[in-house]
């Protein structure tokens, strides 16, 4: 038997392109006869357009066109979608407001587009776009979420700025388990904004061609069939057989990239009014500004418990960010990707849920790595160690104590999902091990001698991914499905192309789909090509994005490698002159069962492209195509733990240990899976203690503009991270994946504040914890004590 | 505009570019050699990073006329025809670039942090690369890489 490849750490065929400088990203593609695109945004919060005078831009040496808001309406460009229709607590669906590419009226946010140039060079777009003069009346603007329902309006269709209020869970059951509480634990917490900021700024290129009226899009896109519809089915009259969208080498998404943007919608529209090729590429500052953000709530929390620590009841109420105007998803991530996580990995019976998601004049926010699931992850772990805290316990014993049981699944929340499977304690127990918990007391003693206050935390996350089953989601009120479509195409001389759509970038799919197809159809890796991002190579696709890709379009291609060997045992038989069922087949060959007779993959493939002697009931060829829709979410979870040490004297908190166990299923890569782990934590970290989308109350200006003012994690900020694994293989898909893109992100922040609040002897901490936030509260207790 | 003269990766090109033209820009725009990235505009991410004069330099943050008779080298000249630099190899064989978005400039950093240091520690390591971002690798292979390439791993 030929060693399989699946649970190998393949070193990525990828690397090459990347490491010698040959990926190609969008801003890489240049197009003959290009021009660039450079937008006028609104530098105030709110603000009604009263006029727009580009005379002078228009004079500018380069330019080839001013446009705005009313040029695209003219051409029957609409509002760009929100595609999940979230229903409040009185039965009504989300108070949608439209988001024209290019404002027409008002502007809502700093950053919001409000005209373009187009020109020969960026240089020059850029330079124009200086002189478009733009007539504002200025008016309040609506940040501090706290006041955000009583402020000035932003949207005619919203008023008081509230998107919904909505519930989930039996509020009275929740109130029935309050009254009998032993004890009630609160916090009220704030998660921060954050600035997705993947390396590569999003960029476009769009072209036109006369002669068969149709578009080609390049875009950074995560998911470039979800974009063509949009952009077809709800933007523009394009029809989708018109538009072929190509999201070539994308560097890094992180959700971000999930979304249809004004620029882009721009950059399709001018490309066929000034008849070339138009691009545009976002600076750091555009980005900042104009790429969609994440999480922003503020949130009240109660635990109820008994005597024993036993959770009875939990009881939450967000206020969300919107932003200006609905990012595609945007209603779904603070209900549905949110509230449905809040049972976590525990037996909570009784959880209500009430959110008010609010819009305001600041960039429209959206999913970013984990989206709604970090956030519940985080006030679920934030309250544990609370509720211990305030009866005496010790913060691992709480957990266990209230951990869902390996013989409960599946398990039935009182918030809408359905576990398959999970051990919770033998992540918890792994990690303890790992970490030397019972040791920690003796680590502190010795860190204090050094003047340095050591501390150590932990969170026992859930998460839901491999999003996701579209009947389920479609009753949540989501407007696509989100199966998986694969492609597994023999080529005639056995070499095997595999079109999937899912979307990688960064995530190595060329490998590990590689890995699973080489396995699946006992033919050499390296005859195996994967393709993706380009909606004329690929069938309808849904992309990628909530860790996804292996558990719903693995899954799809592990479906098309199933056909494709079905067909060949057939072509086999005849061949080899038996019944179909005497054939089996493995390692990549056709047998006749109990004989030495067999033929191989490559020789089935060629006789399926030469079907001389061929069954008369089957059509030639050997390329099949599979669609998956998930039975269910997966359920990855896992414990991590951290000890920091600080310095009272300067604050700056070190991260000295971390443990991360998770559970994910069965493994297809180890070394992609520990990257991908690496990168979650990393951005969670980043969320715990540097990074903080801020705008300023008064006036609405983006604070955080640059990676100057946007704290970035560094190499210098972040430790190496120690890795183990338990598992329990998904139920209900062929590959029994759970997903690990995102578990990082949703572990790390209650895992870094809950060490940094036990090293300072505090109960909480509000992330980030900045030095100077970790300083005050030092010197502080320094000063009491 | 000005002429500016130099070699990048052993050829010896010349352009005439508007006086504001970053090197960066000379590169991408000029001479189409896309390799070198650009991930932000205040001189932060390291994306950019090539030789000059053998020393690593952010080429958003220098004028091409500065860069005038010099020697460049970038990422598309690391490797020697079909092998790899050693830190280009270090790189895939610990996993260390995801998107590859910095990896051109995190290479060429990490090649000029060997030639000043030969074996760094890890917090020498993490230091020197307070320069480059990524978003995500979170660091820790990029760290080992540049280990293993060093020859210093534990
Ligand atoms: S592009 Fe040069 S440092 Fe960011
Ligand atoms: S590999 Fe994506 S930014 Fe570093």
């Amino acid at each position: 038997m030929s060693k399989k490849l699946v649970g190998q750490p393949i070193r990525r065929r990828e690397d090459f392109r990347f490491l010698r400088g040959e990926g190609r990203y969008v801003d890489d593609i240049r197009r003959a006869g290009e021009l660039s695109a450079a937008f006028v945004r609104s530098p105030h919060a709110h603000a009604i357009v009263k006029s727009i005078n580009a005379d002078a831009a228009r004079a500018a040496p380069g330019v080839v066109g001013v446009f705005t808001g009313a040029d695209l309406a003219a051409d029957n460009y609409g509002s760009i979608p929100c595609g999940w229709v979230v229903t409040d607590r009185n039965g009504e669906p989300h108070k949608a407001v439209p988001h024209y590419p290019m404002t027409r009226d008002r502007a809502r946010y700093v950053g919001d587009q409000v005209a373009v140039v187009v020109a020969e060079t960026d240089a020059e777009a850029r330079d124009a776009a200086e002189l478009v003069e733009v007539d504002y009346e200025a008016l309040d603007a609506v940040i501090d979420l706290t006041t955000a329902m009583e402020a000035v309006q932003i949207h005619d269709e919203a008023p008081n700025n509230l998107c919904y209020d909505w519930e989930l869970g039996d509020e009275a059951q929740v109130d029935a388990a309050f009254a009998k509480a032993h004890h009630v634990s609160k916090l009220e917490l704030v998660n921060n904004r954050l600035i997705p900021s993947p390396m590569e700024p999003r960029a476009a290129l769009a072209e036109y061609d006369n002669g068969t009226d149709s578009y080609t899009l390049w875009s950074t896109s995560q998911n470039p069939h979800m974009l063509r519809w949009m952009l077809c089915g709800n933007v523009t009259d394009i029809p989708e057989t018109k538009l072929r969208v190509i999201a070539p080498d994308v560097g890094g998404g992180f959700g971000v990239k999930i979304y249809c943007y004004v620029e882009e919608t721009v950059c399709l529209w001018a490309a066929k009014r000034v008849r070339r090729p138009v691009r545009w590429t976002a600076d750091r500052t555009e980005a900042c500004l104009a790429d969609a953000h994440a999480r922003d709530h503020l949130t009240r929390v109660e635990m109820a418990l008994d005597e024993e620590g036993r959770f009875l009841g939990l009881k939450v109420h967000t206020i969300a960010n919107l932003g200006a105007y609905l990012s595609n998803y945007a209603t779904s991530i603070p209900t549905y990707f949110y509230a449905t996580l809040l049972a976590g990995p525990y037996a909570t019976p009784a959880i209500y849920a009430n959110v008010h998601a609010v819009y305001t004049n600041t960039s429209p926010v959206d999913a970013y790595r984990g989206a709604g699931r970090p956030e519940a992850a985080y006030l679920l772990e934030r309250i544990a160690d609370i509720a211990a805290h305030d009866l005496g316990m010790d913060p691992v014993e709480i957990r266990r104590r209230n951990f869902i049981q390996p013989d409960q699944f599946p398990y039935e929340t009182p918030v809408a999902l359905t576990y398959d499977i999970g051990d919770y304690e033998a992540s918890l127990d792994k990690a303890l091990s790992m970490i030397d918990y019972d040791g920690f007391a003796a680590r502190k003693e010795e860190a204090k001698a050094r003047g340095k206050l050591r501390g150590i935390g932990l969170s026992s996350y859930i998460e839901a991914c491999g999003v996701a089953p579209s009947s389920l989601i479609s009753r949540f009120g989501a407007g696509a499905g989100l199966w998986e479509s694969a492609e597994v195409r023999f080529n005639a001389t056995g070499t095997v192309t595999v079109l999937t759509g899912t979307h990688a970038h960064g995530q190595g799919h060329e490998t590990t789909f590689g890995q699973l197809v080489a396995d699946a159809l006992g033919v050499p890796y390296d005859d195996v090509e994967i393709v993706h991002g380009d909606t004329s190579q690929i069938p309808m696709g849904m992309g990628t994005y909530g860790s996804r890709s292996m558990a719903v379009g693995g899954s799809a291609i592990v479906k098309a490698c199933d056909k494709v060997i079905l067909k060949g045992r057939k072509i086999a038989a005849h061949l080899l002159e038996a019944a179909v069922d005497d054939i089996t087949f493995s390692d990549g060959n056709f047998s006749v069962s109990g004989t030495d007779h067999s033929k191989t993959m490559a020789e089935v493939a060629l006789a399926a492209y030469v079907p001389v002697d061929f069954p008369d009931d089957l059509e030639p060829g050997l390329d099949e195509n599979a669609f998956y829709d998930p039975l269910n979410f997966t359920y990855p979870a896992g414990t991590h733990i951290c000890e920091v040490e600080i310095d009272p004297d300067t604050g700056v908190t070190e991260i000295v240990d971390w443990v991360a166990v998770d559970d994910f299923g069965t493994v297809i890569n180890p070394l992609i899976v520990e990257g991908q782990i690496h990168g979650g934590l990393a951005q969670g970290v980043g969320q715990a203690m540097l990074e903080n989308g801020v705008y300023d109350h008064e006036s609405g200006q983006l604070i955080t503009g640059s990676f100057m003012d946007y704290c970035m994690p560094r190499a210098d900020n972040l430790p190496s991270f120690r890795i183990g694994y338990t598992e329990t293989a998904c139920t209900h898909n062929p590959l029994g994946v759970k997903g690990c893109g995102e578990a990082g992100a949703i572990a790390a922040p209650p895992t870094l504040i809950s060490a940094i609040a036990n090293a300072l002897d505090v109960t909480h901490i509000e992330m980030p914890a900045t030095s100077e936030k970790v300083w005050r509260i030092a010197q502080n207790g320094a000063a009491a004590k | 505009m000005a002429e500016v003269t130099m070699t990048v990766n052993g050829r010896q090109v010349s352009r005439d570019v508007e006086a504001r033209t970053l090197l960066v820009q000379f590169l991408r725009e000029h001479l189409q050699m896309t390799g070198t990235h650009v991930g932000c505009d205040t001189s932060q991410c390291g994306a950019c990073v090539v030789h000059v004069d053998g020393k690593s330099v952010k080429s958003c943050t220098m004028l091409a006329v500065q860069a005038d008779g010099s020697a460049v080298t970038t990422i598309e000249g690391l490797a020697s025809g079909d092998t790899l630099h050693p830190m280009q190899a270090a790189f895939n064989e610990h996993h260390a670039l995801q998107c590859g978005f910095c990896t051109p400039g995190m290479v060429m950093s990490a090649v000029d942090l060997l030639q000043k240091n030969p074996s760094p520690s890890e917090t020498e390591i993490r230091d020197w690369l307070e320069g480059n971002i990524c978003r995500c690798t979170g660091y820790h292979n990029i760290i080992k890489a540049i280990r293993h390439a060093a020859g210093s791993a534990a």
